[in-house]
């Protein structure tokens, strides 16, 4: 009970420190906190392509949330979402790009949407194999494995895949697009926010199903407890180490899928622009459980596209510093409710 | 002779729980003062508020008939108050009289050490002490006897006139005992003043002037060594009288199910930890093996239970009913019928986070029965959960959702046991300290529980470095040393010795040492 409401007051007591802090921040700028944060609220949820923006982010902060907070059940930090996005989002570009205009879309989009979750899965098992096979710490491997993304994928953009004196490669098959929310319903105005936005909430409930719910779960969970633990009870540790890295890299994939299948539609150079780490955030945020990172992916979809509503009136910057604030306050509050508490 | 500690009104609460409350106690210079409690009783707690490690909610402490105020263990030394921790706070890399003088170096910041000195120093109270260690040799090196004693050498070059000793025999051998035991005496008639924390009931009589007996955060009494037995001390301990020595009706063995073959365990340092050995256990009987830790009791498990360091090189034959269990993975062997409760019970057998429940399914989760969908059946999980909880009296309110590390360690214990002794189809039993750390109450449950697992017709391998229990236990005993059992004893030596337990004891000492 009494850790139950400690779980849910810290990220909500951080929040709010953090906007007090940005408070202050603004009014050092010399701007009235007020208005900016009343543009704000205009200019997200006050309107509906605003809303539309804002589901957009979330939902790709959602997948990669995710990607991150399934490996942290295991005590594995995943700081490769970024690596895992490129992947997944190049993997799907090329294939989008590659089939015959001709086929359904049920089964561009789904080749597609696969390419992105196996790239995603398999840049992320590598992790996973290196920390099995040779013991090196997944941090380090993850960011390493974030730069050589970057440079495969950086490579084969400009050398080979890149429609000439342009950054981006050529579009997907239209067969192969996530249709938008407003192409269908009329909702949303023009925003970028598809059909992927129905289904990150259904993945972090599928999620919390195989972790919470499920035998493999409970063995996954046991082996992130006490790795030592699980081995006497007869669980194959190394294989929950790959099984977590590689569904949560596929997650990327998917957030990946969001942005290229339903959005931009073609490969371009820096295109993830640090969704990944914000990922970690999300996930930190929420205590690395599926369903309350929808909320948390929630909170930075707004300062993200927020930010960037009020751009001309104060640097966007300033909420990326908020951003940064509140994850440090949670790391610390949780540390100092675990004192109090002892 | 005058009050050495005295403790006023002493209350300590952590939140809503008290883990003393109201505690008044005077410990008299030049004797030795012990503390007996179970698990939870609130000993740990009183002796970190005399070192200085916790600070009292309510109450007064005064060392010497001065009050005081410790808000750090500085404090306590500086007031003459030393402790000897249950694990020892020595630096492994650096010589005896390095660790001794560490933290209390009498000489400057840039200044040489003045080493010759304080070797003379140390040499002198070894002598007077009869503390003998090699002020030269390094740490690592040394025995846990000699690790002991270069703890309480630090003590006498720190001056301390008041010594705490917490659990210091639980890591000995009975000779290194009755060697501590003779130190401690001659520290006393030295003029120094010993609280000796412990739950050894025979020690405490051996050993204590004055025995406090703490139960759930307060004194139940505090008596003369002299004029009190050991079922009186235990009642008190417990609060309703327990039988000490579980009732063993004679065992009729069977057929051999576990046979181990000249067994020889390398690491991969290349240290031999198992030489040739060689034991048999029967259907229906319990060979105890007897032995001081690490003498191989560690990876004679490792390898019975498949779970052999990388590195490791294991030569010879183990088989359960003439199938082999080398190189088999740990769900292998359990399909096999082996269950075992690990020696560290915290680090191997239970999962702190899981709930109570969680933790009866932990290991069996594979078990067919608990299975519905892609999860387990919860009614089935209650039902089990329920069962277990009565049969084996663990005290918990919610087991659901209560989490296994609010229990006491004999409920987590009993825990562990259910789950083990209740695996279908079992036939071989191991089990490794069953009863560390455990109070006395819950160890009468766990032996009878042993008792009636056996009267089933199953084979147990017990291990455990208590004596006591294996006497209890056994129906016969392997003494263990240096990685083979160098000594057996038959069922009829352990029927005909087990009425002088005294003597028993001191016999099998002889072979384990």
């Amino acid at each position: 009970m009494h850790r139950k409401t400690a779980q849910f007051l810290i990220p909500l007591l951080s929040i709010m420190s953090a906007l007090a802090v940005s408070t202050l921040i603004i009014l050092i700028a010399g701007r009235d906190p007020i208005m900016i944060f009343e543009k704000m609220f205009q200019g997200t949820l006050g309107s509906a392509y605003g809303t539309g923006q804002v589901l957009f982010r979330t939902t790709t902060l959602i997948l990669v949330g995710l990607s991150v907070a399934l490996p942290f059940q295991v005590k594995l930090f995943n700081i490769g979402a970024e690596g895992q996005l490129q992947m997944g989002a190049f993997a799907a570009a090329m294939t989008g790009a590659m089939l015959p205009p001709t086929l359904p879309s049920l089964s561009a989009i789904s080749l597609c949407v696969f390419a992105a979750m196996g790239a995603g899965a398999c840049w992320a098992i590598l992790a996973g194999v290196l920390k099995v096979r040779f013991g090196v710490n997944e941090v380090i491997s993850t960011i390493m494995l974030n730069f050589i993304a970057q440079g495969i994928t950086g490579y084969l953009l400009t050398y080979h895949f890149a429609v000439p004196s342009t950054v981006h490669t050529s579009p997907v098959i239209d067969a192969a697009i996530i249709p938008s929310l407003y192409s269908v319903t009329g909702f949303f105005a023009k925003s970028p926010a598809n059909f992927s936005t129905l289904l990150s909430p259904c993945v972090a409930l599928l999620f919390w199903v195989i972790l919470f719910k499920s035998r493999f779960g409970f063995e996954m969970r046991a082996t992130g407890l006490q790795p030592e633990a699980a081995r006497y009870g007869g669980i194959n540790a190394g294989m929950h180490t790959l099984t977590a890295m590689g569904i949560g890299g596929a997650a990327a994939g998917l957030g990946a899928a969001n942005i290229l299948l339903g959005y931009k539609h073609y490969y371009e150079a820096g295109m993830t622009g640090g969704i990944g780490f914000t990922g970690i955030a999300v996930a930190l945020l929420a205590g690395a459980h599926p369903l309350w990172i929808m909320l948390s992916a929630l909170f930075f979809g707004l300062l993200e596209y927020g930010g960037l509503t009020v751009n001309a009136y104060i640097p966007k910057d300033i909420f990326m510093i908020i951003e940064a604030i509140t994850i440090l306050l949670v790391i610390s509050f949780s540390a100092l409710g675990k004192r109090i508490q002892q | 002779m005058g009050v050495a500690v005295r403790l006023s009104g002493i209350s300590k609460r952590f939140g809503n729980f008290a883990a003393n409350s109201n505690i008044s106690l005077s410990i008299e210079e030049g004797t030795i003062h012990a503390l007996v409690g179970e698990n939870g009783a609130g000993k740990s707690t009183l002796t970190k508020i005399i070192y200085g490690m916790l600070q009292p909610s309510e109450g007064e402490v005064s060392i010497q008939g001065k009050p005081v105020n410790f808000t750090s263990p500085r404090d306590a030394i500086n007031a003459g108050i030393g402790m000897v921790h249950q694990h020892f706070m020595l630096i492994p890399s650096l010589s005896a009289a390095e660790n001794i003088m560490l933290g209390d170096e009498h000489a400057g910041m840039f200044q040489r050490l003045p080493l010759k000195e304080i070797k003379a120093s140390i040499q002198q109270h070894a002598l007077e002490f009869g503390l003998a260690v090699d002020p030269e040799a390094m740490v690592e090196n040394l025995s846990v006897g000699e690790e002991q004693r270069v703890e309480i050498l630090k003590l006498l070059f720190r001056n301390a006139s008041i010594m705490i000793f917490d659990e210091p025999t639980a890591v000995l051998t009975p000779s290194e005992t009755e060697h501590l035991f003779a130190t401690l005496r001659t520290l006393r008639d030295k003029g120094k003043t010993i609280i000796l924390i412990t739950h050894k009931l025979d020690e405490v009589l051996a050993v204590a002037d004055t025995i406090s007996v703490m139960r759930k955060g307060e004194i139940a009494g505090t008596m003369q060594a002299a004029s009190t037995t050991k079922p009186e001390l235990a009642q008190m301990m417990v609060g309703r009288s327990v039988l000490l020595r579980v009732t063993n009706p004679p065992p009729s063995p069977g057929e051999t199910v576990l046979d181990i073959k000249n067994l020889d365990f390398c690491t991969a340092n290349g240290e031999r930890k198992l030489h040739n050995l060689t034991l048999k256990v029967k259907a229906g009987e319990i060979y105890g093996i007897a032995g001081v830790e690490g003498n191989g009791q560690s990876e004679l498990l490792q390898a019975l239970y498949g779970l052999l360091p990388a590195g490791t090189s294991l030569v010879g034959e183990a088989s359960v009913k003439g199938e082999s269990l080398i190189g088999k993975k740990p769900s292998e062997i359990t399909l096999m019928g082996v269950s075992l409760t690990p020696e560290n019970r915290l680090k191997h057998a239970v999962i702190l986070n899981y709930t109570v429940s969680g933790n009866l399914l932990f290991g069996r989760h594979r078990e067919r029965s608990f299975h519905r969908g892609i999860g387990f059946n919860s009614d089935v999980l209650n039902r089990y959960t329920n069962q277990m909880i009565a049969d084996y009296d663990i005290k918990c309110s919610t087991p659901a959702t209560q989490p296994l590390s609010s229990l006491s360690g004999g409920n987590q214990q009993k825990i562990v046991l259910a789950r083990e002794l209740n695996r279908p189809n079992i036939s071989l039993l191991i089990l490794a300290q069953p009863t560390r750390g455990v109070d006395i109450g819950a160890i009468e449950t766990i032996h009878n529980k042993i008792i009636e697992a056996r009267n089933k017709g199953i084979a147990i391998l017990l291990i455990s470095s208590e004596l006591e229990e294996i006497i209890a236990l056994s129906t016969r005993i392997g003494c263990m040393y240096k990685g083979a059992i160098v000594h057996e004893f038959t069922p009829e030596e352990v029927v005909l010795k087990k009425n002088s337990e005294h003597e028993f004891k001191k016999e099998i000492g002889i072979h384990i040492t």
